[in-house]
């Protein structure tokens, strides 16, 4: 491999890939390479996908793409050990076109995207780790790979690698992720009968439902569980932040355990097959933990960047974004032959001002808020619980006197103006 | 329905390499520096195994997920990705 190639493309997940399909488009020569056996085969995720950021790129993709269901209803539940509070969305038009957003499988679908890229012209070389990149002058000029002679050579390489950015790291674009900047996820594909699926979740056939799980799934700590439908099987996963899982020495395959065996969750996927079991970090630290994100000759996206939303769960569409408009500004560059770090930061102000930078913002103090104060998981979930079951149980008491009760229950443990306080800070992280 | 841990491994295809891309730098840290073994709790694959006195490291069955690169708290473990087409491969269906 001694030819030299406009761009390096390193990782073929979403952020990978449309950097790759947008500058193969534009008449690049791009090489895209994966370490894995085919694009996906590393990749996991719960499995929302967004339909807006892929269709900027793969206009009507949901025509071809091996997507499972559209999801039509997005339910919240609040467990406690018996009960759960509950609230969903339904909305019939985002089962017809153009959807709002779609349940996938990873490794289906990262395959599919890559081969679109391919089809631009793009060169894929998948069972192929880059190991370093080359820097000559302080500035990227190619990658070594693990293959024998495996140097090659790009105007730029674009880092797509992943949450675990070795590269990034290498070049010293971040230190290490601490371990409250990554949440540890494990999930489960189960099989279930189509016919059952949509019985339990009261679907048709076309229509998916997305359930995000808080409170006992994760004994009090912050994370959460999900719970989404697939055609013929669901995803069910729970994950905490990795500090909290040191902290509570948890184990992640028994947190997931405890998630299938709760009694709320239970009937759902009552008699199912286990196909997978799947274990991945995503990067949580958000807007203060964004990487350098732009180098003489090389960029990152997605992951490698901390591009993840968790509260909307949005990752693989920030991702998908991120690589778009790394690929535009390449384009840009080439145009005037300059791939100068002064040039290429183009690429950082026009993230900062997308929606990737503006959201991260919005959010920036929001997982901080909610690790540095457990009560949010920890009791006031319980008692959510507690005030709806003393409220709807008929006993003979006075519904003014239950809900005297009640705010005496809530304000115990932190009194009036600490759950004030407390509704406040919450209020400020997410608003 | 998988139950334990050993059934869900069960389940994943590793093309394992013959060399581990793994490997705990030093022993007695572990044995004297970290009560917990942190690595052995919180490591989706159960890869690591305190065995008496020293860590033994089945990397076999890695997830390649990272978590005991970042959470290791001594920075004990050299964490590498498996040669290229090696290690977990999830699968298409
Ligand atoms: C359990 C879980 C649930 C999630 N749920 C959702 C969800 O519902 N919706 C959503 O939008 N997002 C979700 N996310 C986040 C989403 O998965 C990521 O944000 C998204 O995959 C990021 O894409 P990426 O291309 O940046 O990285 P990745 O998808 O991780 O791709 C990186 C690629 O680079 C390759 N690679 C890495 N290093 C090298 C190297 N040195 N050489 C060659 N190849 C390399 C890897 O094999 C991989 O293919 C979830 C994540 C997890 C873990
Ligand atoms: S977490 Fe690190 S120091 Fe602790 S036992 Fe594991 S490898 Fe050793
Ligand atoms: S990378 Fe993940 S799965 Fe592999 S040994 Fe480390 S913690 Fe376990």
């Amino acid at each position: 491999m001694s030819e030299k190639f406009d761009v390096i493309v390193v990782g073929a997940g979403p952020a990978g890939t449309s950097c790759a399909y947008t500058a193969a488009q534009n008449g690049l020569k791009v090489l895209l390479i994966e370490r894995g056996e085919y694009p996906g085969a590393k990749n996991v995720m719960g499995g929302i996908l967004y339909r807006k950021q892929l269709e900027e790129i793969i206009p009507e993709f949901w025509k071809e793409a091996p997507i499972e269901r559209p999801v039509v209803e997005q339910r919240f539940w609040f467990l406690d050990k018996e009960s759960m509070v509950t609230t969903s969305y339904k909305g019939l038009d985002w089962g017809k076109e153009p959807f709002n957003n779609f349940t996938v499988l990873r490794a289906k679908f990262d395959k599919w995207f890559a081969e679109k890229a391919v089809e631009q012209g793009a060169l894929l070389i998948n069972e192929t780790v880059v190991t370093e990149c080359l820097v000559e002058d302080g500035k990227v000029i190619g990658v070594k790979t693990d293959r024998p002679d495996g140097d090659v050579y790009a105007d730029v390489v674009v880092l797509a690698d992943g949450v675990n950015s070795l590269l990034g790291k290498q070049l010293g674009f971040h230190k290490e992720w601490k371990p409250n900047e990554v949440a540890l996820t494990v999930m489960e594909v189960l099989k279930i009968q189509k016919k059952v699926i949509n019985e339990r979740f009261n679907i048709k056939d076309d229509q998916g439902v997305s359930v995000e799980i808080f409170g006992d799934a994760t004994q009090g700590i912050l994370g959460t569980g999900f719970l989404y439908t697939n055609k013929d099987s669901v995803n069910i996963g729970v994950g905490t932040t990795l500090s909290g899982m040191v902290k509570k020495k948890l184990k992640p395959y028994e947190l997931l355990e405890r998630l299938k065996d709760h009694p709320m969750i239970q009937p759902y996927i009552e008699g199912a097959e286990t196909q997978e079991y799947l274990a991945h970090l995503i990067p949580e630290g958000g807007y203060h933990a964004i990487p350098k994100l732009v180098g003489d000759g090389v960029l990152v996206v997605g992951d490698a960047a901390q591009f993840v939303n968790a509260i909307h769960r949005e990752g693989s569409n920030m991702a998908m974004a991120s690589g778009k408009m790394a690929a535009e500004t390449i384009i840009e560059a080439k145009e005037i032959g300059d791939y100068s770090e002064r040039t290429l930061d183009s690429y950082r102000t026009t993230i900062y001002d997308s929606f990737i930078g503006k959201d991260l913002k919005k959010y920036k103090e929001a997982a901080h808020t909610f690790e540095e104060n457990p009560q949010y998981f920890q009791e006031y979930i319980p008692l959510m619980n507690e005030a709806m079951h003393t409220f709807f149980s008929v006993d003979g008491t006075p519904k003014r006197e239950k809900q005297k009760k009640i705010m005496a229950k809530m304000t115990a443990g932190r009194g009036k103006l600490g759950l004030a306080k407390d509704m406040y800070k919450a209020w400020k992280a997410v608003k | 329905m998988a139950k334990t841990l050993e059934d869900k491994q069960y389940l994943i295809r590793f093309n394992c390499d013959k060399k581990s891309h793994l490997e705990v730098l030093n022993h007695d840290l572990c044995a004297t520096d970290c009560p917990d073994k942190a690595c052995t709790l919180f490591c989706p694959g159960e890869v690591y195994k305190w065995e008496g006195d020293r860590m033994f490291v089945g990397y076999e069955g890695c997830h390649e997920c990272g978590s005991c690169r970042i959470g290791c708290p001594h920075e004990n473990i050299k964490w590498e990705y498996p040669k290229g087409g090696h290690g977990v491969v999830f699968r298409l269906a």
